[in-house]
């Protein structure tokens, strides 16, 4: 079977960029956000990313880059090559792939 | 150790910021502005106006189900309706089990906030002087407002932060996640002072002090594999009411959409999205050897969509059981009948979505199947959204009884509409009347160590993966507490529940840290899990088939079965007890 390899930015904003890749098997149709969920429920739960609505394009939270670019990854396709995602470079860093992304006056800070 | 606990305090606090939540802010922060439309900037600035604070676990009106509604909004707004005809119809759907008090503040206060957001420029799709109304199944006539194209959803949560935003006395606040309710002794008695959480941002505990808390957290759809709503509805509503003395009114109760996108494989759009398509156009719903087969079980489709949603899904599901489903279990879903210009008549955009997914209607059928959608049971409460427990109130999806055992199409989101407006009137009633916040450290102390306590750490592999967990209990559910049930289903989803339990453990995994998904699954589970446990004892109970509970081992719905269930956390433990439906309102 032909497999997806996910390149994932890991860590906190004060811990030194890595990165970390994950295998996961190509099944035609799917997203990159159902590459993500199922990475989080077979191999790392740990792995931070923002989601709510699930693969619906409706709560846009999971804008992210893929190889550079700003994508959701509900409607970006998964491909069965090396997918490099990174957090989108003009949010607060949180952990992974999720940022602070709240209206400022919608934030505890 | 972790850093010491955020407080808060606020007058009115709001838990989820879908439909109900942003309305009953509104509502609640205008009542002490002495006006009741508002069309000034900055509203809130004279004195009366209760503190609002409007939490969300993701984003403010971004989460929860009301974003993903696609169409339908059932209003008797038309001139020649009347909002007893939309009860007429409600009651009957409901299969016996409505409260008919809840239903009717749903039918008769619906129009006022449905004209109200027309006012607000939600963007209802209109025709000549009034609004467009399309004719839903259960529904005696065109009832139901929209907004084009599968935008409703949208456009109401964007209609309803929009004016949340004008009034200073709301505070909006997302990525809060609430734990717990805070409990303590007052003149009332056993008091709901406020809610327990962390903030996901930086994992940091927080207490709040509220003198009246509103639970708009949606329903359990989470609870299953394939579901419509959003990751955040795991029924966490339910369990905070249950842990705070509340009663739950007809957990079995879950509804199942029956015409769910099954495939091919979409990406950017919402399951039930064929529900508008089937309005506008019809459409043919048919087996696997392409016959219409819904008229085989009591109703009639015809290329029409008139059976009720309790029916389909059994249709569907038994022509599944029987081997005539569609390849991936399911059944068709065909537009090809249908000319091109009409599709894109009636559709524009989405035409062209679904072509960038390589679907084409006017050449291709699609695979549907029962999606788990909205739960029909929930929190008892009576017209003023008051739980019984002093300072808790609930609004929306997390209410039940107001659609008995089967929701009629379009009453959710004017249900979350008129039950948030009616909760936020009563939680500012509370305040005008002299109710202060006063949350006692001591009655909050064991809530906030659960929020802070460090537990296993899921990277070193000493906890389980939670999320792994997550999809058992999905699992569980979906095949054992679906819209078909068995005895035998039932005691194996509930062995099923306590084996989860065990593994998930007593302690969060980890410490509190910014964006751990790996702890909220944690926190959701305890919460999924009671809820999942009520569930499935209300449906082990329940020996006959109604509405959406349908019971392979119990076929026939019994006149004697025509009551309700309670659902109490008492010592504990869970108990079950019966009650009779009340009357309909004179």
């Amino acid at each position: 079977m032909e497999t997806a390899r996910l390149l994932i930015r890991r860590g906190t904003a004060a811990e030194p960029p890595r990165h970390e890749a994950f295998e996961v098997p190509f099944e035609p149709g799917q997203s990159v956000l159902d590459a993500l969920r199922r990475i989080r429920a077979e191999q790392d739960p740990t792995l931070a990313v923002r989601y709510a609505c699930l693969n619906a394009n409706a709560c846009k939270e999971c804008m992210m880059l893929l190889d550079g670019a700003v994508v959701y990854a509900c409607t970006a396709r998964l491909e069965p090559r090396e997918m490099r995602l990174d957090p989108l470079p003009n949010k607060r860093l949180l952990r992974d792939l999720a940022t602070v992304i709240a209206p400022p006056d919608e934030r505890l800070e | 150790m972790p850093a010491a606990p955020i407080q808060m305090e606020t007058d009115i606090l709001v838990i989820g910021a879908g439909g109900a939540g942003l309305y009953a802010a509104i509502e609640a922060a205008r009542q002490g502005e002495g006006q009741g439309e508002g069309q000034g900037e900055g509203l809130g600035e004279g004195q009366g106006a209760a503190r609002v604070l409007l939490l969300d676990r993701s984003l403010i009106g971004r989460g929860g189900a009301t974003v993903m509604a696609q169409m339908t909004v059932a209003a008797a707004v038309a001139p020649d309706d009347d909002w007893r005809r939309h009860l007429h119809d409600t009651l009957a759907a409901g299969r016996g089990l409505c409260d008919p008090r809840l239903a009717a503040l749903l039918c008769r206060e619906g129009p006022e906030c449905i004209l109200e957001m027309d006012r607000w420029r939600v963007g209802w799709a209109r025709e000549g002087d009034g609004l467009r109304q399309v004719q839903a199944p259960g529904h005696d006539r065109p009832r139901c407002v929209y907004v084009d194209f599968l935008s409703t959803g949208p456009a109401v949560s964007r209609t309803l932060r929009t004016q949340a935003q004008r009034h200073k006395a709301i505070r909006r606040l997302g990525d809060v996640v609430v734990t717990d309710l805070v409990l303590q002794d007052g003149p009332e008695g056993r008091t709901v002072t406020g809610a327990v959480g962390f903030d996901m941002t930086t994992g940091a505990p927080l207490a709040i002090a509220a003198a009246a808390t509103i639970l708009a957290t949606g329903g359990l759809t989470r609870l299953y594999r394939r579901n419509s709503a959003s990751s955040n509805m795991g029924g966490d509503g339910y369990a905070l009411a249950l842990r705070a003395g509340a009663a739950l009114l007809d957990m079995e109760f879950v509804q199942f959409f029956p015409i769910g996108h099954l495939a091919p494989r979409l990406v950017g759009m919402d399951p039930i999205m064929w529900d508008p398509f089937r309005y506008k156009l019809g459409g043919r719903l048919l087996n696997g050897a392409m016959e219409e087969f819904i008229d085989r079980y009591g109703a009639e489709d015809g290329g029409r969509y008139r059976a009720t949603r309790d029916l389909a899904t059994y249709a569907i599901t038994r022509e599944v059981a029987a081997g005539r489903g569609s390849p991936h279990g399911g059944a068709w879903l065909s537009f090809t009948h249908i000319p091109e210009a009409e599709l894109r008549a009636a559709f524009g955009p989405v035409i062209d979505r679904l072509a960038g997914n390589g679907i084409d209607l006017t050449r291709d059928a699609v695979e549907v199947a029962p999606i788990a959608h909205y739960h029909m049971g929930g929190v008892r409460v009576d017209t003023d959204m008051e739980t019984g427990v002093p300072g808790l109130l609930a609004a929306g999806e997390v209410v039940g009884g107001a659609n008995g055992a089967n929701r009629l199409s379009g009453n959710a989101i004017t249900e979350a509409l008129a039950f948030g407006r009616a909760a936020g009137r009563t939680a500012a009633r509370r305040v005008a009347a002299g109710v202060a916040p006063r949350l006692d450290p001591a009655a909050a102390a064991a809530a906030l160590a659960l929020a802070g306590a460090g537990g296993p750490e899921p990277a070193a592999g000493a906890a389980p993966n939670m999320a792994a967990l997550v999809a058992r209990l999905q699992a569980a559910m979906s095949d054992h507490v679906g819209p078909f049930r068995t005895a035998d289903g039932l005691a194996r989803a509930a062995g099923a529940l306590a084996a989860i339990r065990a593994e998930a453990g007593a302690l969060p995994p980890g410490r509190p840290r910014p964006h751990d998904l790996a702890r909220l699954d944690w926190f959701d589970l305890r919460q999924m899990l009671l809820v999942a446990e009520t569930v499935v004892l209300a449906a082990a109970a329940r020996t006959e088939s109604r509405g959406a509970h349908q019971r392979e081992d119990f076929p026939d719905t019994d006149p004697g079965w025509t009551l309700n269930q309670i659902v109490r956390l008492d010592g504990g433990a869970l108990r079950l007890d019966r009650a009779p439906v009340l009357a309909e309102a004179a």
